[in-house]
């Protein structure tokens, strides 16, 4: 006369003819778990496709570059760094690749009727032929400064430069410091050096000849064998600047990159939490849905214990219905999560990265909350008394 | 009816009371005892206790006083799970309400009343649609309840009661929400189930119905009044 345990599918059935029989409530419970998964499962997914993209921008920029530039005085004026300094910087063994630039006292207009004042906040630098390689820079118009031009008038724009004159089309003339330039190239834009995106170049003779150029650099970039940075860092200011080894400034623009990513990972904590909520209030309306579905049912709940039910049996029957309602919502979270990341990570050319961890992570979050959801309106249940339940209309 | 002796009666109560907990004594000083292979009405008008008779009778409830058996077996020494199993395995039961559950099919429901006896699937939905055929409706076995007329869905929950083959079917106002007709049909089924071999408590508060069975148990206020057969006293008061 003992009484077995469901099988399994039994347990399936009986969860599914509970939850079927009311489709609408189901659909909508089970919607507010799946927000909550969906936002999590997007948080997580954006963010980690993002820092993808930032790997892939980093492994095709390097990180091994670094930037001199000359800093201030003690006394808080703007240093100079020698004019030799870009040979000096040259000689330390791991460096790979030197090229310099140096501001240019002169303004870049689009013809000579243009306002003074107008400059757009486009600086004028003076530049090596060894520029593009060292910054990997490359052009999206016309060409870079050629042997031939790089003495003389001939200039290439930065991208927001050539927008902000409105230049296209290299050959176009353009006016700077009082001479006609011709326009030789555009430069796609420089994540490494994006100084470089608001600058028009011309080459170090053209700007001495024509354009009251010093001589003396104002940023040396140079890249250095990976794994000798740090040390190269140690000796460049006294190598860029005997005379004054503490106002050189150094920096690695990698660095910013590196440190957006943390930024970014605080964001991605805030916004995590609040999905977080989202599920959690989706939990809730589990949670309301199994506490109506215990009050409605009773005389179902009667009728299983007149059918010989244990109370065990009730138990299990509604906790297994609020775990395959929010299983139901998970499942239909993790699909929303993924779409959501792929769209996103989709319409800004990103990779699209979804950790298998928050998928999983996601869907055990969901399974617990069901069991929490659950497991009042469960133990309810099974103290429904059964000759009173029977008695309810 | 005969009886061997090995058999314990299917029923047997003495001096049995219900006390609810606001004070109304809704049964009191019961003493009944019904054989294996009965056919027996419990007849009151409405308030008069059967159904808490009925409550007692099924193991859904205890009794505040006195002493219930089932087949034998003591209510009062019971837990609650094995009272479980002892309702899965001996006692069907038949409402006024029928409580079909909506949606499913007639084998469906019908094969819910072995779901808590450990018998696997296949075999259930076997046998349920033998007991569909037993109460004549082997034709309907794939309809929902909302596609039955109040008659059919009444054969579909004494089907589910009887798939066990229990020892008890109890059926609490059984013809209540029917016609006349459904009703007399209904009272058949059940008359030619017992002479099948299983012992029915049909409770009631219509004379008519309870004149067309063998045995007659009649109370009032909680209190029986008056027994047909004139069952043989049991145990002391
Ligand atoms: N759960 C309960 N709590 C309190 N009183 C009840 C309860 N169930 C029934 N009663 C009372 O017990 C008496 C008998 O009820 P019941 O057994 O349902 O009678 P019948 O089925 O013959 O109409 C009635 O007075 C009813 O109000
Ligand atoms: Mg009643």
């Amino acid at each position: 006369m003992r009484v077995r345990r469901l099988s399994v599918a039994d347990l399936a059935r009986l969860g599914m003819v509970g939850l079927f029989a009311r489709p609408l409530r189901v659909f909508l419970s089970a919607l507010g778990i799946a927000i909550g998964i969906g936002a999590m499962l997007a948080v997580v997914g954006i963010s980690a496709s993002s820092t993808a993209e930032l790997d892939r921008t980093l492994s095709r920029l390097g990180t091994n570059m670094l930037i001199v530039t000359p800093g201030k005085t003690l006394s808080g004026k703007n240093a100079e760094l020698p004019a030799e300094a870009t040979a000096m910087v040259s000689r330390i063994g791991p460096v790979e690749a030197v090229a310099a630039t140096g501001r240019v006292p002169a303004y870049v207009y689009r013809n000579d009727h243009i306002a003074p004042g107008e400059t757009n906040s486009i600086e004028v630098l003076a530049v090596d032929r060894d520029l593009p390689g060292t910054v990997r820079a490359t052009v999206s118009a016309g060409s870079w400064l050629t042997p031939a031009t790089v003495d003389y008038p001939a200039v290439v724009l930065g991208a927001v430069a050539a927008q902000r004159l409105d230049v296209r089309t290299p050959g176009t003339r353009v006016w700077l410091g009082g001479h006609w330039y011709a326009v030789q190239g555009v430069l796609a834009p420089v994540p490494l050096a994006p100084e470089l995106d608001r600058a028009a170049l011309v080459g170090w003779g053209a700007a001495r000849e024509y354009a009251g150029f010093d001589g003396h650099p104002t940023t040396v970039y140079l890249r250095a064998v990976e794994s000798q940075v740090e040390a190269v860092r140690g000796v460049l200011g006294r190598t860029a600047n005997p005379q004054a080894p503490m106002e050189v400034g150094i920096s690695r623009p990698s660095d910013a990159l590196t440190a957006k990513r943390a930024a970014d990972d605080t964001l991605t904590a805030l916004l995590l939490g609040l999905s977080a909520v989202a599920l959690l209030v989706g939990g809730v309306g589990v949670a309301n849905t199994m506490v109506i579905s215990v009050l409605e049912r009773r005389s179902e709940i009667g009728l299983r214990r007149a059918l010989g039910a244990k109370r065990s049996h009730v138990r299990i029957q509604f906790l297994n219905e609020a775990l395959l309602l929010s299983a139901l919502g998970g499942a239909g979270g993790v699909i929303l999560g993924v779409l959501a990341t792929g769209a996103y990570a989709l319409s800004r050319g990103w990779p699209v990265v979804v950790p298998g961890w928050a998928s999983a992570g996601g869907l055990g979050a969901t399974l617990m909350i069901g069991a929490l959801a659950g497991v009042y309106p469960a133990m309810r249940a099974s103290r429904v008394a059964p000759a009173e339940a029977l008695s309810a209309p | 009816m005969t009886t061997s002796p090995a058999e314990p009666p299917a029923v047997e109560l003495s001096g049995v009371g219900r006390t609810y907990p606001g004070g109304v004594t809704a049964l009191q000083d019961v003493d009944l005892l019904i054989h294996r292979g009965e056919l027996a009405a419990i007849l009151g008008p409405s308030g008069s206790g059967k159904s808490t008779m009925l409550n007692l009778l099924g193991t859904l409830d205890r009794p505040t006083t006195g002493s219930v058996r089932i087949d034998g077996c003591d209510v009062s020494a019971m837990s609650d799970r094995e009272l479980s199993a002892l309702r899965a395995a001996s006692i069907g039961f038949v409402f006024q309400q029928f409580h079909l559950s909506p949606g499913r099919s007639a084998t469906e429901n019908v094969a819910d009343g072995l779901l808590y006896t450990g018998t696997r699937r296949r075999e259930r939905l076997r046998r349920s649609a033998e007991a569909l055929h037993r109460v004549g409706l082997g034709h309907r076995l794939d309809h929902a309840p909302h596609e039955l007329s109040g008659g059919e869905r009444q054969r579909v929950a004494i089907a589910r009661a009887v798939v066990g083959e229990p020892v008890l079917l109890l059926a609490d106002e059984p013809t209540g929400n029917l016609d006349s007709v459904s009703g007399a049909s209904i009272l058949e089924l059940l008359v030619r189930l017992n002479a099948a071999g299983t012992t029915v408590l049909v409770i009631t508060h219509d004379s008519g119905v309870a004149r067309q069975l063998p045995r007659r148990i009649e109370i009032r206020d909680g209190r029986l009044v008056s027994d047909s057969a004139v069952p043989e006293r049991v145990g002391s008061r």
